[in-house]
């Protein structure tokens, strides 16, 4: 007998196919609108045409009138139960149904229940509302402007549109840096409202049972066990007769992560009708409503020596989080992990001024594909070593390099108080110029040059915090970002793996088991994995922010490791031995001396039913909680190449090269899909997804005609590449991945364009870089901004 | 009648228009009387509990609803049902016989051309189209011919590895 093949059972590093596609490729997956509950009733939403008025009267006659409608719900029904207004998860208070004033454009007003959607349709229809239209602000500096309309006159003590304001870092010592510096740039960007769009909306099914009082909540989330809590708080009902079931969920990117009015609502209508009550979104309430992302206006500089080495950097931020800020993210950081940019260049100095706004559009500023607003970071970080480096005269392959924190550096602590502790940064830099033929295309660039073609390349080096995280700094309403992993190990020796994480796609079902497998010998066919149901799922924070694998992913790790210990202690006594004699290979315990005798992990499972030491508890299982001692930093080395027409300013992408390093790659299939994904969203960032208002507060960009997601057609091919540091604190060395190439892309493709467009002046264009502005930018010379647009003249 | 009952709705409004279409839905006749507003991919998901056919844009953008009609691909959320009538569609549930998968079905699992799972469907009825009109197709004329049906997580590339892993697949047999 020797040890099982790891890849054999699918352990660590298999390419396993994954299990969930069986039912998927078949149609059989079991999403929200696919579930369909005994006397279930539908939900539909009237939302508000005006971005920002009075309510003066709502007429719910007709509506009530019509067959089919079993109830109408408007802001009225919900103060009535105390629940027109609800807390975010940034400690501010978002209305469910307005009672007052409407604050943006598709915000909920009011409900209609019927025995079909169709109906329920109709029915919202026929609401008369009377508003009383206000001015409305969609631009935060406007918002800021002495005078401005008070949004949230809800509020006490709520004299302006400022939402905080927030520094971290020191300021004495970054003033001293730039008054030393040799050199000074600057940069000011607007990161775009975009919006994460899974392909399927938002939707619950609520069904409270009045004879048990038990409320079951079908829901689409990425974090159930917080909705629960969140429930019970809201709700105010005992937390053990809530469960939240998260069905499979048809993409999430952060957009299923906050609480959404649709939930709140299609709760109390099933409580008062005592009936399961759906609610589906539609595309046009998805876009204009939930869960929005960045918007923020970004200004910075960097203090310089002549020979390229960066003394200091400050940052100033406005964020834009429309009418109620609902961010999901850790509490303690009210502009998410944004001062984590620069962490793996080793600057002295940092200093970082943010500000959040409030202005008449919808509520969000999630984490879309994001570790909360490292997007943001890291965008501006890219953009700004490319201006450095442009402002120099340096090359910016070597401007990066010379500044990057080297491999024997680590621990590192960044300027802002992270600590980074691992990496190759200049071998990832290495990979990507190497791969792309950095010093070739240089020479090709400077030939077209001659010939009036405009090529780029766009360099995006960065490391990024994912995993949160630690109990000291992370919590979200006070809850620590722990996670956790229960496994129980059947007598037959198939095992049943639950999580706290609840996936959208990333693979759990099959990744996790690959864990099982690597730290127990037992195949990952023979591994189960359940997530999403909180009556028997243990306590976890969900997925999102790259935090499945660093933090749920390594409670699985340690769970294994709780069974194998009381495996040993039964192997021992099946083998007569004592403990200290006995010796572990995958998937087997032996006697030291004798390795031909020994028995199987699957051996121990029978024994733990059947045959277990005098004084053991009989069974097999266990349950890890997961705190993790620090972040994970992944780097990503992102270098696009581009050619921009001159005369439509049009840019094609021509190479696009990804060097990852997330440390031990579980199941390489499945991160490269991941890393594939995250490349795609940074270029639809780049080139077309884009979301903004017109004057009056009308959301552009309420469909999938004009918020426009790439295609087949126009996604460029990828090249992959990797680099492996193992993470130094993770149980099994690996790092987040999910989110790196959203996260560290869209400057890529930007950097590109401008380096096209370098000699003409142009320092910066605003995402999306659509052929008008890249068209604007080389007749004009100037920089273009995406900013939406201040309003004139009364309401 | 296939069941021994039927239950009626409470109150019939007599204003409201219906008729009666009847469907070849995956080699199978299936009647319903229907509103004439009602949308295809409402019929097969509500009323023929064909749930792999999804919906996920209201405007005929994302072609998770789409299926074959008549063996051409069209989104589902665009058609009434009542256009549907006499004629025949196929969804994803028959794109293969029982406990079998399709080459298509295959591809998708080998490539990694899903993750989610959402846009699949859709995705793999548009392809289907494809290899039946062109058994061998190059990259570029996949991607054409996905360019109706979007996708979030994959990026697309593994999409297009799995139509050729199918198209070699198919061909083969």
């Amino acid at each position: 007998m020797t040890a099982v093949d790891e890849i054999k059972i699918g352990g660590m590093g298999a390419r396993r196919r994954r299990v969930e596609d069986n039912r998927f490729i078949r149609g059989k997956g079991n999403y929200i609108d696919d579930i369909v509950l005994p006397g279930m009733l539908h939900m539909e939403i009237l939302r508000s045409p005006l971005a920002h008025a009075r309510i003066r009267s709502i007429d719910t006659s007709k509506a009530w009138a019509m067959p089919g409608v079993r109830l109408v719900l408007t802001g009225e029904t919900m103060a009535a139960r105390n629940l027109a207004w609800m807390p975010t998860l940034s400690y501010d208070t978002q209305a469910v149904l307005a009672t007052d004033k409407v604050r943006f454009q598709g915000q909920e007003v009011a409900c209609v229940i019927a025995d079909d959607p169709y109906i329920a349709k109709d029915a919202c229809e026929a609401i008369m509302v009377d508003y009383e239209p206000l001015p409305p602000i969609v631009n935060p500096m406007q918002s800021l402007a002495e005078g401005a309309p008070l949004i949230r006159d809800d509020k006490e003590n709520q004299p302006d549109n400022v939402i905080y304001d927030w520094e971290v870092g020191d300021k004495g010592g970054t003033d001293r840096a730039f008054a030393e510096a040799d050199v000074v740039s600057k940069i000011e960007l607007h990161y775009p409202r975009s919006h994460p769009s899974p392909i399927e909306c938002c939707g619950s099914i609520a069904d409270f049972n009045r004879s048990t009082s038990k409320l079951t909540v079908y829901m689409t989330t990425q974090a159930p066990h917080i909705i629960r809590a969140a429930v019970a708080m809201v709700a105010e009902l005992p937390e053990q007769m809530i469960r939240i079931i998260s069905p499979d969920i048809g993409g999430g990117f952060g957009n299923k992560v906050p609480v959404y009015p649709g939930y709140v609502a299609s709760i109390l209508a099933s409580i008062l009708l005592e009936r399961p009550v759906k609610w589906i979104e539609d595309r046009t309430g998805n876009l204009i409503s939930t869960g929005f992302a960045r918007d923020i206006y970004l200004h910075g500089e960097l203090a310089m020596r002549k020979d390229g080495r960066i003394l200091g950097v400050r940052m100033q931020t406005t964020a834009d989080h429309g009418a109620f800020f609902s961010d999901a993210q850790p509490s303690k950081f009210k502009i998410g992990l944004m001062h984590s940019a620069f962490a793996c260049y080793d600057i002295p100095n940092a200093h970082l001024v943010a500000r959040g706004v409030y202005t008449n559009k919808a509520p969000g500023g999630v984490a879309y594909r994001c570790s909360f607003r490292v997007t943001e970071a890291m965008f501006f970080q890219e953009r700004m070593i490319q201006a450095a480096a442009d402002d120099l005269g340096m090359d910016q392959a070597e401007f990066r390099r010379i500044n990057f924190v080297r491999d024997d550096d680590f621990p590192h602590r960044t300027p802002w108080g992270f600590l980074t502790d691992s990496g190759q940064y200049g071998k990832c830099l290495d990979v990507g110029l190497e791969a792309v033929g950095y010093q070739d295309f240089l020479k090709q660039k400077e030939e077209a040059a001659k010939r009036g073609r405009l090529l780029g390349i766009g360099i995006s080096t960065m490391t990024e915090p994912l995993g949160a995280g630690n109990s000291r700094e992370y919590d979200i309403l006070g809850i620590k970002m722990f996670d956790s992993a229960e496994l129980k190990v059947h007598i037959t020796g198939k095992a049943l793996l639950r999580t706290g994480a609840r996936g959208q796609g990333q693979g759990h079902e099959t990744t996790w088991a690959q864990i099982v497998a690597h730290e127990l010998g037992i195949p990952a066919e023979d591994i189960l994995v359940e997530e999403g149901d909180t009556d028997t799922a243990p306590f976890g924070m969900g997925t999102y922010a790259s935090r499945s694998t660093p933090v749920a992913g390594a409670a699985v790790a340690m769970v294994s490791r709780k069974i194998r210990a009381k495996a040993r202690k039964i192997a021992a006594h099946l083998l007569e031995i004592s403990e200290e004699d006995v010796e572990w290979e995958l998937g087997r315990f032996y006697v030291r001396s004798q390795p031909d005798r020994g028995v199987t992990i699957q051996e121990c499972a029978v024994a733990a039913y059947s045959n277990m030491p005098d004084g053991m508890e009989p069974g097999l299982d266990n349950t890890a909680y997961y705190d993790p001692p620090n972040l994970t930093w992944p780097f990503a080395c992102y270098i696009v190449t581009v050619e921009v027409d001159p005369e439509t300013g049009v840019w094609d992408v021509l190479r696009l090269v990804a060097v990852d390093d997330c440390g031990v790659r579980i199941n390489p299939m499945i991160v490269e899909g991941q890393i594939m994904g995250g490349l795609t969203e940074a270029y639809a960032m780049a080139n077309m997804q884009f979301i903004t208002f017109d004057a009056e507060g009308n959301c552009i960009g309420s469909n999938f005609t004009d918020y426009l997601l790439p295609t087949a057609w126009e996604t460029p091919g990828f090249e992959l590449h990797e680099v492996v540091t193992p993470c130094p604190h993770h149980p099994i060395g690996a790092k987040g991945i999910g989110e790196c190439a959203a996260v560290g892309g869209p400057a890529a493709f930007v950097n590109a364009v401008i380096d096209a467009l370098k000699g003409t002046g142009v320092r910066n264009i605003d995402m999306p870089m659509f052929p008008d502005r890249v068209y604007e930018a080389l007749q004009t010379g100037k920089d273009i901004s995406g900013a939406p647009p201040v309003r004139t003249g009364e309401a | 009648m296939s069941n021994l009952y039927e239950v009626l709705p409470p109150e019939l409004d007599d204003d409201v228009p219906v008729r009666k279409v009847t469907i070849r839905v995956n080699g199978e006749n299936l009647s319903a009387v229907v509103e004439p507003r009602l949308l295809l991919a409402h019929l097969l998901r509500q009323g023929f509990k064909l749930t792999g056919t999804h919906t996920g844009c209201d405007t005929s953008n994302c072609g998770a609803c789409t299926v074959l009609f008549d063996g051409q691909p069209v989104k589902s959320c665009t058609m009434f049902a009542v256009q549907a009538d006499g004629h025949e569609v196929m969804t994803i549930e028959g794109l293969a016989g029982p406990s079998e998968l399709h080459a298509i079905q295959e591809g998708f699992k080998e490539e990694h051309g899903l993750q989610c799972g959402f846009c699949t469907p859709g995705m793999m009825m548009t392809s289907k189209a494809l290899l039946d009109e062109n058994p061998n197709p190059t990259e570029d004329e996949i991607r054409w011919a996905l360019s109706g049906n979007l996708c979030r997580c994959t990026g697309y590339q593994n999409i297009v590895k799995a139509v050729m892993w199918a198209a070699t697949k198919l061909q083969d047999q």
